[in-house]
């Protein structure tokens, strides 16, 4: 099965059709376990108390707000060059769930920092880049309801996504271009010394998996959604043309 | 219930706005595709008997 025949709504309506009760099961049990093992389980951090059990919900959040734009520009620069369909519908399905995302990864980011920063908000290079994030995310799913003509309106968001697609990179590496902020750097790295410990490692690793697979179960869901929308408003238009 | 401390009203308003807002975002998207999936099989139907 090659990747570009999933191009074709028939195809990929037949396959996400087996792939998702697995997807879902799947979400539902690593969400479960990780964020169990992890709120129950793992012990207080020695300067951050308590809060530190936050990192399994606000981490996962924050790195799939990031990655969600990442997967929506790649399946833009799809519909710009090959002009498939279905990949201009996965990209405006999975926005609403980016939305959702990064309002976790920003509600949580408060929560936390008032009690570690004395602040809930800090106009730090991560933070801000990050909420720009979140308005490019409305202006995105603004620009799908606005334009009437499906594919004007892939072809003008994709520009959209491309732009924003720098506060992307941004929200990701903003404490490396600016060494200043109240932010910490990655909380996770192939360098053992700047990892977190083990004892919240594993938890957050399994609660990652969680929000992947949920995304995953999301996109696919909605993204049957929007073919079927679209097959719906052809047999409108054509029903209205029959009549006239 | 794990022992929180004087963080717990952080600790639990963050799972709970997580909560929420993944549960907001799973029941809108089951809603959505049970809605657009009616009116598909109706406007098909509505084509089949012409």
């Amino acid at each position: 099965m090659r990747f570009w025949e999933f191009a074709n709504p028939t195809v990929f309506m037949r396959w996400t059709a087996r792939a998702l009760p697995p997807l879902w099961a799947g979400a539902g049990i690593a969400l479960a376990v990780g964020l169990v093992w992890g709120f129950f389980f793992t012990p207080d951090d020695y300067r951050q108390g308590s809060t530190v059990k936050i990192i399994y919900i606000h981490v996962p959040a924050a790195m799939m707000a990031i990655n969600i734009w990442i997967m929506m520009l790649a399946a833009s620069l799809i519909w710009v060059v090959r002009r498939h369909h279905v990949s201009a519908l996965a990209a405006r399905a999975a926005a609403p769930v980016g939305i959702t995302m990064t309002l976790i990864a920003l509600i949580t980011g408060a929560i936390w920092g008032q009690p570690m920063w004395g602040t809930a908000w800090a106009w730090d290079p991560r933070l801000t880049s990050f909420l720009v994030l979140f308005l490019f995310y409305l202006a995105y799913v603004a620009l799908w309801a606005a334009i009437d003509n499906p594919d004007a309106a892939a072809d003008l968001t994709a520009v959209l996504c491309l732009v924003g697609s720098v506060f992307a990179v941004l929200s990701r590496y903003a404490v490396l271009f600016w060494n200043q902020g109240l932010h910490q750097g990655a909380s996770l790295s192939l360098d053992k010394e700047h990892n977190v410990a083990d004892v919240f490692f594993w938890p957050l690793v399994v609660s990652i998996v969680g929000f992947v697979l949920l995304f995953l179960a999301l996109l696919l869901t909605r993204t049957r959604t929007e073919i079927r929308a679209r097959r719906l408003r052809a047999l409108e238009i054509r029903a209205r043309m029959e009549a006239a | 219930m794990p022992e929180l401390g004087k963080y717990a009203a952080e600790v639990l308003s963050a799972y709970a706005a997580t909560l929420v807002l993944l549960a907001a975002i799973v029941a809108l998207t089951a809603w959505r595709a049970r809605v657009v999936r009616r009116q598909l099989d109706m406007a098909e139907g509505r084509r089949r008997d012409g």
